[in-house]
């Protein structure tokens, strides 16, 4: 009981201080083995089809219903522009959340299948290399050698963009609230 | 649970109660007949008062207690009958509850400005100066006792300073009827004993006789030595209850110790360190912010009670159905059936309940038009008469809240353009008084709201013209007269001449139908020149819960807000035109109508590609109809409404999500959203044209 | 633990004094006027009253009356809440059968002394 509050207690600081170093969940893409922090997977489940979002980049498949809560999906195959393949009976989702501008949510992404969960020292990765611009080294956090094979940290929170793509009018309940709020009071 | 946190959410409930109450003063002032009060009104009007002022006092806003005090002085003389209630009272404490208010709200904010308070308060000393018409020797010789007391209290501290010394001989003759009020001497004793030693001898005893005794009375009487520094007033505060009903005389027993000190010096530390008391009470209140938007709701208790029942119901429906769990056969279908329904009907009913919870009556929005109504009215020189009916109407909170701005806007209006000047209307044949009417009534899934004025209605030509002079309307254009008055909601669009100190604040109607859209509604006028306007506006009861319907495009389905449908229609090809190749406009009756292709503003596949294969759902968003094309139409339902941006973002042309039964996601479209994107790709503004005969 | 019934229409006033008196150790019932309390006591026996002047329905004045004619409460603490004005108040209140007042605005630490010296 001690040791695993322990151990909670290091997991935490890692993932407060920024330091890469913890547990990371790995999963398998077109061949290379990808990890995400542990701390921010919520739940591994499998694909089921999503509804799909008009107006929206490729990768983006669509919204699911997770327990009454609308969650976008997202192929990180097309998201990293690799060639898609037809879903398999491994094919996951792997839901994480993902932080933005003090926002929380939860994005599902779909892998080829779930690897392995390794426990990496901060000392163990490294700085991704610069590429050029060849390959989104923005999601990328770092690169580590487990076992003679490389895995590639991702940066969760970089995969998907939030920004909202218009200013019109919307019909969000907050917006509604500005709107209304414009009346001069008397 | 620390102390800070519940005294700062017990203050949060005195502003609450403070601001409820502060809306009994004010109906009831508007309420008051003058010169002859209803005494029940008068008394509920102090009775808040008088709550404020012990509210304020206690958590330590002394700005609010101080200055519900002068309010509270004035309104019990009025209930008194002692002051008859004039106009110009009326109007003092109108502007002193407007003050109150003021103050209350910016408790908030930490900093309470007194300014208009200190202003205030000099009216309401002045006008309590002056002598009221009625009872006027009852208040003079209140005040004159009041002074006399003051002396008083005066010439006793200064003796104090003599007196004070090594104790008090006391002689307590208490009155036969001590016990009856439940007060014990040894009580008073033990409190004596608290400030110094105590000497006590009883007197009276070898009179007793005992033959004769009632227990319930009080014979004795009691001699006592207290050898204590105390101040006399901290000694007959001792007795101060039993004041009326006893002998008391104190007599100080000279200062012998004078190492003790200046015996004077304790008695004021001890008199503030009961104020001080207070003190952590009142920090910890204003130490938190408060905001009248508050996440609380008050619920009737036979709304949580009737939930209670229905959960109950629920319960009894599971222990049914869970029968079926083990061995089923399909004998039992029947009993499954028949089980299944009731847990339908259970969950509708939860379902409907719960919403109910948040459902407020109107009058909470109403209740500000009287106010309102009075002083527009009296600022123009109309004489208006109000009306209000359908109070009862409850619609969601958030709605409630949300509405109010509008409306004021709509009745503003009202009595700014529509209604007439008595010349005017006499002129006219008409009553001096105007009639605005506020009615609420529930019609389907919606809550509507009419603004009624019997004034001078719109004036369609003027209208007409000035929508040409802005190019709203082509100049050869020829509209009904509903879209004529309809005009008014568009976007730069206002009839005032001039723009007037009232309903001028560079607000059109067009923002108050915007935030009536936004909120999932509707609003439209209906008008007759010299006759007076109707504004009508339709809202969902709740924002948490749609009607909508389903309509299918290829493999997607979508809903619509059955609010925003006009109609569906089939039309046939030949009545569709296309201007340029690109826009196509179809002839719904005397006007063209835009046709929104959902497949190619979603960029999805249609099952019909030919426009009479589908169907066109007409929609309404912001006074723009649009012809939707889908391919069929699916069932109608209630959706519980989801954001997509809680785990996404903001998209165009949809308003959020929703859990279909099969518990996959349908989106939620946003038709002004849509006509948006729809204008964005085809470069312009679509607008109906009238057909040409 | 000896209990107290708080009679007040202000529920600001009710949820200070119950808390200051619940953490002071005693059960707390509260009312919210004379009418309801009248309601309660004719049933229940407490320690002691506690009750606001002006409330609607019943007030302060009306509700001693009625309690000390309870034969359970004939001997029961009646404190009534004034405000410091309120002398003819006081007076009336005795007069009605309280025991005595408190006088408003409420402190805390006052509130619990004095109902602790009446139920010592």
């Amino acid at each position: 009981m001690a040791a695993t509050r322990k151990h909670m207690e290091e997991l935490t600081q890692q993932a407060e201080s920024g330091d890469a170093g913890g547990q990371y969940l790995t999963f398998m893409l077109a061949g290379e083995e990808y990890g995400v922090e542990i701390l921010k997977v919520q739940e591994i489940k499998g694909w089921g089809t999503a509804t799909p979002i008009p107006n929206t980049p490729d990768y983006v498949l669509g919204v699911l219903n997770l327990r009454g809560a609308v969650v976008p999906i997202i192929d990180l195959r097309k998201r990293f522009s690799l060639d898609s393949v037809p879903y398999g009976a491994t094919t996951v989702v792997i839901v994480v959340k993902m932080s933005h501008e003090d926002q929380e949510r939860t994005v599902g992404l779909v892998v080829d299948a779930v690897a392995d969960v390794y426990r990496l020292e901060s000392g163990e990765i490294q700085a991704p290399p610069d590429m050029g611009g060849a390959v989104h080294t923005e999601f990328v956090r770092g690169l580590a050698t487990v076992e003679e094979k490389m895995v590639i940290l991702l940066e969760v929170d970089c995969l998907i963009d939030f920004k909202n793509m218009h200013s019109s009018p919307s019909r969000s309940p907050d917006a509604d609230k500005a709107q209304v709020e414009a009346i001069p009071e008397e | 649970m620390s102390v800070d946190v519940n005294m700062a959410e017990i203050a949060q409930l005195f502003v609450e109660e403070s601001l409820e109450g502060l809306d009994t003063m004010e109906s009831g002032l508007l309420n008051l007949d003058l010169g002859a009060a209803d005494p029940e009104t008068m008394n509920a009007i102090f009775r808040a008062a008088h709550s404020i002022k012990g509210g304020g006092a206690t958590f330590g806003f002394t700005e609010i207690s101080e200055f519900a005090h002068h309010v509270e002085t004035l309104l019990d003389e009025m209930r008194r009958g002692e002051r008859p209630v004039t106009r110009d009272a009326v109007d003092l404490l109108l502007q002193s509850v407007d003050c109150i208010r003021d103050m209350t709200g910016s408790l908030a904010t930490g900093s309470v400005d007194t300014a208009r308070a200190k202003e205030l308060e000099v009216q309401l000393e002045t006008m309590l100066r002056q002598k009221p018409g009625v009872g006027a020797a009852a208040c003079g010789s209140g005040h004159a006792a009041g002074e006399a007391a003051a002396t008083t209290d005066e010439a006793r501290v200064a003796d104090e300073a003599d007196e004070a010394g090594a104790g008090w001989r006391i002689r307590f003759r208490p009155g036969p009827g001590i016990f009856k009020s439940r007060n014990d001497p040894l009580r008073m004793f033990r409190e004596l004993e608290a400030l110094g030693a105590l000497d006590v001898k009883a007197v009276g005893a070898e009179d007793l006789d005992f033959e004769s005794l009632d227990p319930e009375e009080c014979r004795l009487g009691w001699d006592l030595v207290l050898h204590a520094s105390a101040d006399r007033e901290t000694v007959e505060e001792v007795f101060a209850w039993v004041a009326d009903e006893c002998e008391l005389e104190l007599e100080p027993i000279p200062g012998i110790a004078a190492d003790d000190g200046p015996a004077s010096e304790k008695p004021p530390a001890q008199a503030e360190s009961l104020p001080a008391a207070a003190k952590p009470a009142a920090a910890a209140a204003k130490g938190t912010a408060f905001s009248q938007e508050t996440g609380s709701i008050r619920v009737n208790i036979d709304k949580v009670d009737a939930l209670i029942n229905l959960v109950g119901e629920l319960v009894i429906t599971q222990s049914m159905l869970s029968r079926y769990t083990g061995d089923f056969d399909f004998t039992q279908i029947e009993g499954l059936r028949e089980g299944l329904t009731q847990l339908s009907r259970n969950t509708r009913e939860l379902q409907e309940s719960v919403m109910a919870i948040r459902m407020l009556p109107i009058s909470f929005a109403f209740s500000r038009f009287p106010r309102l109504v009075r002083d527009t009215g009296n600022a123009l020189g109309k004489k208006v008469e109000l009306k209000l009916t359908g109070e009862n109407t409850e619609l969601d909170k958030t709605v409630l809240e949300k509405i109010g701005d509008p409306l004021v806007h709509l009745v503003r209006n009202s009595l700014d353009h529509g209604l007439e000047t008595p010349e005017e209307r006499v002129a006219a044949g008409k009553p001096e008084t105007g009639v605005l009417e506020l009615n609420a009534y529930h019609e389907g899934g919606n809550i509507v709201i009419e603004v009624i004025d019997d004034g001078a209605g719109i004036d369609k030509g003027k209208v007409l013209a000035k929508a040409r002079e802005r190019g709203l309307v082509a100049a050869d254009e020829q509209l009904s007269d509903d879209r004529v008055n309809n005009l008014i909601f568009m976007a730069g669009f206002s009839t005032a001449e001039e723009i007037s100190d009232l309903s001028g604040r560079g607000v059109g109607m067009d923002v108050v139908r915007r935030n009536i859209a936004d909120l999932g509604g509707h609003v439209s006028v209906q008008s007759e020149c010299g006759v007076g306007s109707k504004f009508t506006i339709r809202l969902p009861l709740t924002l948490a819960i749609l009607d909508g319907q389903l309509v299918r495009v290829g493999k997607e389905s979508y809903i619509v807000s059955l609010v925003s449908i006009v109609e569906t229609i089939q039309v046939c090809a030949d009545k569709v035109n296309q201007i340029a190749g690109e826009s196509e406009l179809f002839k719904l009756r005397d006007e063209y109508l835009p046709i929104l292709r959902l497949h190619e503003l979603f960029g999805i596949q249609a099952d019909s590609a030919r426009i009479d294969d589908g169907l066109l759902v007409v929609a309404e968003a912001n006074g723009q109809r649009v012809g939707i094309f889908v391919d069929d139409l699916k069932e109608q339902q209630q959706v519980v409404i989801k954001s997509l941006e809680a785990n996404y973002r903001q998209m165009r042309g949809i308003s959020g999500a929703t859990i279909l039964g099969d518990g996959t996601v349908a989106l939620i479209l946003d038709v002004p959203g849509l006509i948006q994107l729809y204008c964005d790709r085809n470069g312009g503004v679509p607008h109906h044209t009238a057909a040409v005969a | 633990m000896q209990s107290v019934l708080v009679v007040d229409d202000s529920a600001s006033i009710r949820s200070l004094i119950t808390y200051v008196l619940e953490q002071a150790g005693y059960a707390v019932v509260v009312a919210e006027d004379g009418e309801a309390a009248l309601e309660y006591a004719r049933t229940n026996a407490v320690d002691l009253v506690l009750t606001d002047v002006n409330m609607p329905k019943l007030d302060g004045i009306g509700l001693t009356k009625a309690l000390r004619e309870l034969p359970h409460y004939r001997f029961v603490p009646l404190l009534v809440l004034t405000t410091e004005s309120g002398t003819d108040k006081k007076m009336e209140g005795k007069a009605a059968g309280a025991t005595g007042w408190i006088v408003k605005p409420v402190d805390p630490v006052q509130l619990v002394g004095t109902i602790r010296k009446v139920l010592s």
